[in-house]
């Protein structure tokens, strides 16, 4: 297959690290590395996670480092994967499981609704399961069928459910430690065609709030809220208006649940105009649901109504279509020049 | 270990039968006539709760009731053979085992009354909440297991499940992972012949429910569900194997359902008199009362006192249940996450001032 990626995951360090260039999948493979190292009770298993390190190499190194205790191989069963990480949270333990592709987590979707979201509501708080899911989601690197799934929805529309998506390997790192120490279960979900981006991890930074959006760039003129794999795509748009005079500020969600209201809004309310960006069909998603919020919440500051750049109301595209499928620069430029900018 | 010692045997493992007759087996030891005295108290307790609740639901007081009406031996054994730090994952057909495992009857009808969706605390007599999705607590009693291995804990884990279950994925998948873990987990499948109107032989073509263990390399027990004894027996051999670290057991017990799934179901619609009548002469409780009886072990004044005493937790259980405490609205966003989020302190907020001004419309 061609996914597989032989990226040497960087074995963490006992010293105090200095700020260092990583991939997000390094940084991921940092995150679990420090958390298994600092909190006994966290605990990771899958498919492929233990020798192998994950198709990914998310989990490279760790069974090596910590043992087949804490980093292991499970039969191939997803329900059985969530299933199992449902009842050792309950028993004190911090599971942290791999969903080996988006669309292979469909097994374990009766556990993560009927059970991994409502336990702490059916006892009123007294079992809460402090268990992630991990989950390469979403398009962008060829993949076969069942391996572009952009299943975000599924989860955000499940209360008791934390969803949260990192688009910089700073955030995944900070985003994976601040899921492992969560009260609640947290479906983290990886833009896996940002896995080998790279960037600066500081992993002394304060570890972001689950909840809390990222500006992650300022703009005047119209605002692009995206998140996950479209964050890059929102920030070349941006850039290219900017070469043509336009100023687009554009919000990473991080979150999608809790969802940010507050920054979105007050970011909207400063432009007037939105654009909301994602990969998922555009139908009954979650971008729907940021339209339906920003244009409820910012109605009164709105010059044009609030467009989304989404996939096709198609099945994921075969990888030689994909390019038609995913949203692209030209297309969020084409909904922001839909802005009605002549009745400013 | 040999295949051999994986199958179950050819007939259920049967103590006293139904006439209540002593069966010596030298593979499986009697329980002494204490323990099995103590347990027919606990019988006719779990009757009388049975018969309780299905009063309640006829009065409109509880929402629904699974009866266990029948399997009670199968209830009080899956309690009795549990130490007091091991764990039991029951279903919704399980509120007598809860009860029996110590949980405060009332506590243990907060489901069914409709006031919350689990009512005790889990972590007080070591109680999973009950779970109504089939199979699935079975993977969570594995790996509740798995965590207990890891944390030092020396327990093991009873889940429970019925017949139709085995037909689930779920079923499959926690003892695959059981028993390739090698963990300390004991599963009870009573086999009440039903999954609500679908009878066993459409569930399976194995010879057996306890067949199914060997294609996990795990012990397979076939043991007469309504003989308290021989449940015993079977299920406190196969808890001493886990608790010594010989993995997990399944034990498949034959019993019926007397009563329908509940009492929105009409099991006339799909089974005959004629079938259950013979079920009426195994119950659990007679056999016993009898064996007792022929041993000493029970007189007439024990008797009464049983039925006494379970006379009296009936009595509490109806005037706590007849007792209308409302359930708290804003308990619907209470619990939902350790914290709120924005939103749900937004919808909390919004109910409120709705229930503010139906209240001062009607002042």
């Amino acid at each position: 297959m061609t996914l597989m990626h032989d990226a040497p995951a960087e074995r963490p360090a006992d010293a105090v690290p200095a700020p260092a260039t990583l991939t997000m999948a390094q940084a991921l493979n940092r995150a679990l590395s420090d958390a298994l190292a600092t909190d006994p009770s966290v605990v990771v298993f899958g498919e492929d996670v233990g020798p192998l390190g994950g198709v990914f190499r998310i989990t490279d190194g760790l069974t090596a480092r910590f043992g087949e205790d804490r980093c292991f191989d499970t039969p191939l069963a997803e329900a059985g994967i969530v299933g199992t990480a449902v009842g050792m949270a309950m028993n004190g333990m911090r599971p942290v499981v791999e969903m080996q592709f988006d669309a292979f987590a469909y097994p374990a979707f009766e556990q993560i609704v009927d059970h991994v979201a409502k336990m702490g509501n059916r006892t009123k708080g007294r079992m809460r399961l402090p268990l992630v899911v991990r989950i390469p989601y979403a398009g962008g690197i060829g993949g076969v069928e069942h391996h572009s799934d952009s299943s975000e929805a599924y989860y955000v529309h499940t209360p008791g459910l934390t969803v949260v998506s990192p688009t910089t390997p700073q955030d995944a790192y900070g985003l994976l430690r601040a899921a492992i120490a969560h009260p609640d279960p947290v479906i983290f979900l990886e833009p896996k065609k940002l896995y080998w981006a790279t960037g600066e991890v500081d992993v002394q930074a304060p570890l972001p709030e689950i909840g809390r959006a990222r500006v992650a760039r300022e703009g005047t003129d119209a605002t692009l809220i995206a998140y996950g794999p479209s964050v890059p795509v929102a920030l070349a748009a941006a850039e290219a208006a900017a070469e043509e005079g336009r100023s687009l500020g554009v919000i990473d969600l991080r979150s999608l649940v809790p969802f940010d209201d507050e920054t979105v809004c007050t970011a909207v309310r400063a432009t007037g105009r939105a654009v909301v960006i994602a990969e998922a069909p555009g139908f009954a998603s979650m971008a729907a649901e940021i339209a339906a919020r920003v244009s409820e919440r910012c109605f009164h500051h709105l010059l044009a109504p609030v467009r989304r750049v989404t996939g096709f109301d198609t099945p994921f595209a075969p990888p030689k279509l994909e390019k038609f499928y995913l949203p692209d620069v030209d297309r969020v430029l084409d909904a922001v020049d839909a802005l009605q900018w002549e009745d400013a | 270990m040999h295949a051999d010692d994986l199958l179950p045997g050819d007939t259920p493992v049967g103590l006293i039968d139904q006439e209540g007759a002593s069966h010596p087996d030298d593979r499986h030891r009697m329980p002494t006539a204490d323990t099995l005295l103590d347990g027919y108290r606990q019988l006719v307790l779990a009757r009388r709760i049975n018969d309780q609740a299905d009063a309640l639901v006829r009065q409109g007081r509880l929402a629904v009731y699974p009866s266990s009406h029948g399997q009670e031996a199968c209830e009080v054994a899956a309690a009795m053979v549990l130490g007091e730090q091991d764990w039991l994952f029951p279903t919704y057909r399980d509120t007598v085992a809860v009860i029996a495992r110590g949980v405060d009857p009332f506590e243990a009808f907060v489901l069914l009354r409709g006031d919350w969706h689990s009512g005790y605390d889990p972590h007080e007599h070591y109680v999973a909440p009950q779970s109504t999705p089939l199979a699935t607590q079975l993977l969570h009693a594995v790996g509740f297991a798995h965590a207990a291995r890891m944390r030092g804990e020396d327990i093991v884990v009873l889940a429970l499940c019925g017949d139709g279950a085995t037909s689930e994925g779920d079923f499959h998948e926690a003892l695959n992972f059981a028993a390739v873990f090698h963990l300390p987990v004991v599963f009870l499948v009573q086999n009440n012949g039903y999954a609500i109107s679908v009878p066993l032989r459409r569930q399976t073509a194995a010879p057996s429910l306890a067949h199914k263990g060997i294609g996990y390399g795990m012990r397979g027990r076939l043991v007469d569900g309504n003989d308290l004894a021989a449940l015993l027996a079977v299920l406190g051999e196969a808890v001493a194997e886990a608790r010594d670290g010989g993995g997990p057991t399944l034990v498949e017990a034959l019993t019926y359902r007397m009563k329908s799934h509940t009492n929105a179901d009409d099991a006339t619609r799909y089974r005959t008199d004629d079938e259950v009548e013979p079920w009426r002469a195994r119950d659990p409780l007679l056999r016993l009362r009898t064996w007792l009886t022929a041993e000493g072990a029970l007189t007439p004044g024990d008797d009464a006192e049983a039925h006494a005493h379970a006379e009296r937790v009936a009595a509490d259980l109806r005037s706590a249940i007849m007792t209308d405490a409302e359930p708290r609205p804003d308990d619907l966003f209470a619990h939902v996450y350790a914290s709120p989020t924005p939103q749900l302190r937004e919808q909390a907020a919004q109910l409120a001032a709705e229930r503010a001004a139906a209240q001062e419309a009607t002042r």
